[in-house]
């Protein structure tokens, strides 16, 4: 589809935009990775607000990860997570076998360093949707092997 | 001669307030925050209850002798408080329901707007063009 190739190919874009700005300027390497995930986090409270209009009230914070997985990442990544773990007491592991914006790259070791910059957009988006339903949250990513 | 006020909440602070007409604007005000307190009952009392929870109207919260007040809250905590004249007696729970809808959706809008930050009092001149013809209809 048209526009899931968007997404991916501007997603991209933006995370070497961020990176050149940074060569260029004042700016250091760990300022890129909060930079996106701000923008993340803005955009994800637009989004959640725009999906959770016409839902139901949640429950409680299961519900809010259930939506989240299924739902939420659906319309984003045209696709639902595909496990998600928690102990209960607030630490929630959710696990995307095929995370969209990875699957372009190639296998093997070599980029798994770079991962992490193309991840931190993603994180930023959950921060932001939970926050806007009430829930301060922080939110790290890791990948275990490209593409992933 | 009908009055309504219209109120939108983030976390008991206001985001937004419009009345028509505008003399007499703090005697609303106060009517408004003492609202917010049974806003609060009626959504602790959902997670106990087994009613209806799933709504995200709460319907009419009190009525004084001369007004009424309506409450509905969003999925991200924005509180929306209306408050009409009980005079007006023909303006049906079904109209409110979608008088809430519209704020509702003109909220959204506000929120993807990049330019507005979230939390900020709302000074969009779409949501104060809804937000009058939505009024002067129901005055």
């Amino acid at each position: 589809m048209a526009d899931e190739a968007l997404f991916l190919l501007l997603h991209n874009e933006m995370v070497s935009g961020v990176y050149k700005s940074a060569e260029q300027g004042e700016v250091e390497n760990g300022r890129c990775i909060t930079k996106l995930e701000n923008m993340g986090f803005r955009v994800g409270q637009g989004l959640i607000e725009r999906f959770t209009k016409d839902t139901a009230r949640f429950k409680d914070e299961l519900d809010i990860m259930k939506f989240i997985c299924k739902d939420f990442w659906t319309t984003v990544f045209k696709k639902q997570i595909d496990n998600l773990r928690t102990n209960h007491q607030g630490i929630y592991v959710l696990q995307d076998n095929k995370f969209r914006l990875l699957t372009q790259m190639s296998a093997g070791k070599q980029y798994l360093e770079h991962a992490s910059k193309y991840l931190a957009f993603t994180c930023g988006l959950i921060r932001g949707g939970l926050s806007n339903l009430g829930i301060k949250s922080i939110v790290t990513a890791e990948v275990s092997s490209m593409p992933a | 001669d009908a009055l309504s006020t219209i109120i939108l909440f983030l976390q008991n602070y206001p985001l937004y307030i419009r009345s028509i007409p505008t003399e007499n604007e703090l005697k609303f005000h106060y009517m408004v925050h003492t609202s917010l307190d049974v806003v609060d009952e009626k959504i602790s009392a959902m997670g106990k209850a087994l009613v209806d929870q799933r709504e995200l109207y709460l319907g009419l919260l009190y009525p004084t002798e001369d007004y009424k007040v309506y409450g509905y809250v969003t999925n991200s905590k924005v509180k929306f408080v209306m408050v009409v004249d009980s005079s007006n007696t023909a303006l049906r729970d079904n109209e409110i329901r979608s008088m809430f809808r519209k704020l509702h959706n003109s909220y959204t809008d506000v929120m993807c707007n990049p330019f507005y930050n979230p939390g900020d009092r709302i000074q969009s001149r779409a949501f104060d063009g809804m937000v009058t013809s939505m009024m002067i209809q129901v005055c």
